[in-house]
């Protein structure tokens, strides 16, 4: 029997075999969605399959390849066969959109250390960068009738308002550099809940964003002719659009400046010894994350024709937030997981436990008072995901790989390091070919000792 | 390790699906019943509504869910007789415009939902609309008061309240004419609904010959109003009009009271709640309120409904109930209409938005319904309220329809 | 306009003074903690909301049960006062062992995640224990004290009186404790330096929950009277203004218990000031829709320039 099972066990671990139980189980889910019911059950378990696909052990291009696949070809196929495939493809679509928000505040929060909690405002300045400009609303400010612009010109927006969001990026960082710690997120609040407070009162002297009464009548973009109006057409743009960012930040992660912002979230004064440049690290950690929200911002505006501030409250920066901490902080895959988790959470399932709720209250099964609705629980459950995760799983569901160095290999690096130049190897010395210094020293967790605000204590020691 | 990881990640995901497989089961069960394409199969029809379950708005907009329950249940009978059973879907837009856009697009996916009875909030509505225009939804709307709601056009927007645009002068009217007003202190709440109707106060007021001698904003959400009361109490005025809702509205007729203003305080149809006589208290004399809703126990009809609806839900009639009632009866109406002009087949979704639409003349049991092209109620009223005293609902004083 | 000005300014300056009572005693909650843990208590604003929510239940409680007309007005509220206090105190040092104790040894970001976790679910905790019960969660309390002193054009209620007393008793007390007590200045010692106080025999876990309930309790006190002051009271009144409170924290110097009670008045007076006389002053520009904005910048500007605060001392960071 234990023969068996290592065996099985063996065999289980062949790229091979989990490639075609993996088929297997896709392609049934695929085909559940496609002819069985209820669709929501086959459609989270086809999203599951992605989940699996991400621990089976083939190799990197072949699991981006099939990721892709699924994604965009089964995914939309298969529901399209249900009288719910636009609702589907809405939810898809907003959970492509919250993933890109999520990944660029894992930019400021997860890779660099800096817990931003106003982040919603990149992507009100993304949207209403768009709303202004293709809609009625530029007339106001802009003489002559020029708006709204031309629906063509929408593939031009997108780098607008990605630019638009990353300056402001930039002079929301510029301040804030000097803060740390637990005031850099009440600052990054208050800047947060000020730009929303403007938006709400920018309608006189001039009326540049209407005020409260938002912006309404927002064209939709057109792309090589074709009219984006409905959900399946936005689902499109939004995976080409994530795409693109997943890319982007895979890149970034790994380059110069990724392993700048990780050495400035561990210690910044160490990073400083080290000739990290701290102002420019961290602006451009701001600017990255504000860019993909400023650029999903767009794409929200284009998709709902209409926006107004009530969309870009403190909640919803917290939602971002969350989505972050339940995945892993500083990990690719566990964002991207939270940020699917928290969007169904909020868009399906706490609607459809409410409905169900609802039809046994008038059915008169059993009285369901309406204050303990579930869809009025959001706070309540993002609040303990929130501690629970923080007590006791701070590195979120799927937690960022760092790197393992086994004393072997650093041994052997140090033999080779002797023989290259007959010196004593000691950690942090720049060796002569050019190895970036601190992917040598041994991987080293988190900081043991709280930094605190200049000047706000004494004997603050390290 | 790994395989523990997961084993643990399908125990998760199942227990995930298992608890949306039972609310699929209740709720989107019927999605695949129908999954096959349009609405001809099956005898259910349901009509949905959307409006704030929860939220500062909730009072209301759970008056209007109740209202829309009570005409369903009134007029299963009659849709029996036809052959169909008629159910009720109520969606929680929280006040939250994405949010009602995401349940636009999951009442749109359940082919049997032949209507929709909402929203409270013109801003949720607005782009809530827009998913209902694409797949030719019917939207009747109780209570929506902008004029943008309307003003776009499109086909399937109607409402039986009265517009902004004429609650606001209404106002202005009985504000100068009548009180005798000369100089007026405005305050608003700086949100879509109290910044438009103030906006079309101030306006009116000003071509009727009042001095707006301050025009002030809040936030919502806020509870000390010192500061703008003091402003006003400097500025001398004769009346105090108030755009916006009955959480901060109590708090400022309460507060200038305190300060010493007794003179009359004028709002909008945000402050027909009773929890505005709550929040106020005592000091809830002398103040008005202009209201698309006429008060449904001024006919006896109309009373035996509200004690109908006090005796069913357990709670006092609300503004929006009898509106709410009456915006489900239009629906079902034209959803009527449409199923004998289909010969008593179940109807598609364009024949209910066309028949909706062509109502003319329709007696509900607070208000006359009749549409014009864009949607708009011809028969709809403004009335003005007076609280005397800690009662609600207010006492009518006034009643301006359209023609006069 | 000046004179407009100047005839407004004493009822401005009343106005202010007693929001920013309010504010310098739920201040004193922030700076206490910030002093020993170095965290921002994010929860404290919920803190001060329940405490507003427990008051109001018992005096609606005694209203219904018909004691109300019956027992002396000053009783009431202060039997009122100290169940508050006693319930938020415990609700503080509650919250104290379950989210910020397991993670004194965390890197920074933690612990205050798990404060706004903590807020959050007060925030729908007492929100749906107040919807369930009234229907509704904005909750209208039974107000003690509703009579209004005219004193010339300035119109003062009486429970604005009792407020800023109310106030300055706690923060005179809080004081006095602090300094002269064998406690206070176990807490003094531990927020100068943690491990050294252990050292020195104190049992620095028991100083730290103590410093939870003081705090928390003055923030339900001050809650009750906020209560009192503006009869109406909603889930969410304790956010914003935790949020200011930091504020006037942080402009008083954070750690340093007078400073809060400073920084309090003076951001009060600023707030009522900003919101009064900003329409007029800018020509209906800027409205008094923008004081919270007004606040905002003040904290972004003292921590800009001045991180140490009025009262506090600029402290270099070794390495």
């Amino acid at each position: 029997m234990k023969q068996g099972m290592t065996r099985l066990r063996t065999r289980l671990r062949r790229p091979r075999t989990q490639a075609v139980l993996l088929a297997a189980y896709t392609v049934l889910s695929a085909a559940g969605l496609a002819f069985a019911g209820p669709p929501i059950v086959w459609f989270l378990l086809l999203l599951a399959s992605l989940l699996l696909l991400y621990y089976t052990d083939l190799p990197g291009a072949v699991k981006w390849v099939w990721a892709g696949v699924v994604v965009a070809v089964l995914l939309p196929v298969c529901a399209s066969t249900g009288s719910s495939f636009e609702s589907f493809m809405e939810v898809a679509t907003q959970m492509g959109i919250y993933v890109a928000m999520a990944l660029g505040l894992n930019v400021v929060v997860g890779f660099a250390g800096l817990l931003d909690l106003g982040f919603i405002a990149f992507f009100a300045l993304g949207a209403y960068t768009y709303a202004i400009f293709f809609s009625d609303q530029a007339n106001h400010f802009i003489p002559g009738h020029h708006f709204p612009l031309p629906a063509d010109l929408f593939w031009l927006c997108l780098p607008a308002g990605l630019l638009v969001a990353a300056l402001f990026g930039v002079l929301l960082g510029l301040p804030v550099l000097r803060v740390k710690g637990d005031y850099l997120a009440i600052v990054t609040l208050g800047f947060g809940e000020i730009i929303r407070i403007i938006f709400n009162n920018l309608d006189k002297p001039v009326n540049i964003t209407n005020g409260a009464i938002g912006i309404s009548s927002v064209e939709a973009p057109r792309f090589f002719g074709v009219s984006l109006s409905f959900p399946h057409q936005f689902y499109y743009l939004v995976l080409a659009l994530l795409a693109l960012v997943l890319y982007a930040v895979r890149r970034l992660e790994h380059s110069r400046i990724g392993r700048a912002w990780k050495a400035v979230r561990e210690d910044e004064i160490a990073a400083q010894a080290m000739g990290v440049p701290l102002t420019r690290t961290k602006l451009v950690a701001f600017a990255v994350g504000a860019s993909f929200s400023g650029l999903m911002g767009v794409v929200f505006a284009a998709k709902q024709a209409f926006i107004d501030p009530t969309s870009f409250t403190m909640l919803e920066s917290i939602t971002i937030l969350v989505m972050v901490i339940l995945g892993g902080m500083g990990s690719l895959p566990g964002v991207v997981v939270g940020a699917c988790l928290v969007t169904l959470l909020n868009i399906q399932l706490m609607p459809e436990l409410t409905n169900w709720l609802n039809t046994l209250t008038t059915a008169g099964v059993i009285q369901f008072p309406s204050a303990l609705s579930p869809s009025k629980m959001q706070r309540l459950i993002f609040g303990i995901i929130l501690i629970l995760f923080a007590v006791f799983r701070p590195q979120g569901m799927i937690p960022s790989k760092t790197r393992r160095h086994d004393p072997a290999a650093l041994a052997k690096l140090a033999a080779e390091w002797q023989a290259q130049t007959g010196g004593t190897f000691r950690a942090g010395v720049r060796p002569a070919d050019g190895q970036d210094a601190t992917a040598r020293a041994p991987g080293h967790g988190a900081v043991t000792r709280a930094q605190g605000q200049d000047g706000a204590k004494e004997g603050a020691t390290l | 390790m790994k395989k523990h990881r997961v084993l643990s990640w399908v125990a998760v995901t199942s227990a995930v699906m298992l608890l949306s497989a039972c609310g699929a089961g209740g709720g989107g069960g019927n999605t695949a019943s129908s999954g096959g394409g349009g609405g001809g199969g099956g005898n259910v029809i349901k009509i949905a509504t959307q409006s704030p379950l929860s939220g500062g708005s909730a009072t209301l907009g759970e008056a209007i869910k109740l209202g829309a329950q009570l005409a369903v249940e009134d007029k299963q009978e009659e849709f029996k007789k036809l052959g169909f059973t008629l159910q009720l879907v109520p969606y929680d837009d929280q006040a939250d415009p994405k949010k009602g856009v995401a349940n636009a697009q999951m009442i749109a996916s359940d082919q049997d939902i032949l209507g929709v009875v909402g929203h409270l909030n013109s801003g949720v509505a607005i782009p809530s609309s827009e998913v209902y225009e694409k797949y030719a939804i019917p939207m009747v709307s109780p209570a929506n008061t902008a004029t943008q709601v309307t003003d776009r056009g499109l086909k399937t927007v109607n409402r039986i309240c009265a517009r902004d645009d004429f609650q606001g002068p209404a106002g202005a009217q009985f504000a100068v004419q009548t009180l005798g007003a000369k100089k007026i202190f405005v305050i608003q709440d700086k949100t879509a609904y109290g910044q438009g109707l103030a906006d079309a106060f101030k306006d009116a007021a000003q071509k009727l010959g009042a001095q707006i001698v301050g025009y002030e904003g809040i936030t919502v959400g806020e509870k000390d109003f010192n500061g703008v009361l003091n402003n006003a109490k400097a500025a001398n005025p004769d009346l105090i009009y108030f755009g916006g809702l009955y959480a901060e509205g109590g708090l400022i007729v309460k507060q200038a009271r305190e300060k010493g203003l007794n003179i009359p305080i004028l709002g909008g149809d945000g402050l027909d709640s009773s929890t505005m006589v709550q929040i106020a208290g005592a000091d809830i004399a002398n103040t008005y309120y202009t209201s698309v809703a006429a008060d449904v126990t001024k006919t006896d009809s109309g009373k035996q409904w509200a004690d109908r609806y006090q005796q069913k839900f357990g709670k006092p009639v609300e503004s929006y109930s009898a509106y709410g009632y009456d915006s489900a009866q239009v629906l079902l109406k034209g959803i009527e209409n449409a199923i004998q002009a289909n010969g008593g087949k179940k109807p598609t979704r364009e024949q209910v938005r066309d028949a909706v639409r062509a109502i003319q003349d329709f007696q509900g049991i607070v208000t006359k319904v009749g549409f014009d092209d864009k949607g708009d109620n011809k028969f709809a009223n403004v009335y003005v309220y007076k609280f005397d005293g800690q009662k609600y609902p207010g006492t009518q004083v006034a009643a301006m329809s359209k023609q006069s | 306009m000046i004179p407009q000005l100047l005839h407004s300014l004493p009822q401005v300056l009343v106005d202010g003074v007693t929001l920013g009572a309010v504010y310098a005693t739920v201040a004193l909650g922030y700076t206490m903690v910030y002093g020993i843990l170095e965290l921002i208590n994010f929860a404290h604003g919920e803190i001060f909301m329940s405490g507003a929510f427990i008051g109001t239940a018992i005096l609606i409680g005694l209203n219904s049960a018909g004691w109300l007309g019956h027992l002396p007005k000053l009783l009431v509220l202060l039997l009122t006062l100290a169940v508050a206090m006693g319930l938020t105190g415990l609700l503080g040092m509650g919250i104290e062992r379950v989210a910020y104790r397991p993670l004194r040894n965390a890197p920074r970001l933690i612990p205050l995640i798990s404060a706004i976790g903590v807020s959050f679910v007060l925030q729908d905790v007492v929100r749906f224990i107040a919807e369930w019960r009234t229907g509704n969660y904005i909750v209208t309390g039974v107000t003690l004290y509703g009579a209004e002193l005219n004193l010339g054009s300035l119109t003062v209620k009486t429970n604005t009186l009792i407020v800023l007393g109310a106030a300055v008793l706690m923060m005179a007390g809080l004081d006095l404790f602090v300094r002269r007590t064998r406690w206070g200045t176990a807490m003094r010692a531990v927020a100068q330096d943690k491990d050294t106080a252990a050292l020195m025999s104190i049992n620095v876990n028991r100083v730290i929950a103590l410093t939870f309930f003081m705090g928390s309790a003055l923030g339900g006190a001050t809650g009750v009277l906020f209560a009192q002051q503006y009869g109406t009271i909603d889930p969410y009144i304790g956010f914003i203004l935790g949020l200011k409170a930091f504020t006037a924290a942080v402009l008083g110097g954070i750690g340093n218990i007078r400073g809060a009670m400073f920084g309090g008045f003076v951001l009060g007076i600023l707030e009522m000031f900003a919101s009064a006389e900003l329409g007029p002053l800018t020509g209906g520009v800027l409205g008094a829709e923008y004081k919270d904005v007004f606040a905002f910048l003040i904290l972004i500007a003292v921590l800009l320039f001045k991180p140490e605060g009025l009262f506090g001392q600029a402290v270099k960071e070794k390495v």
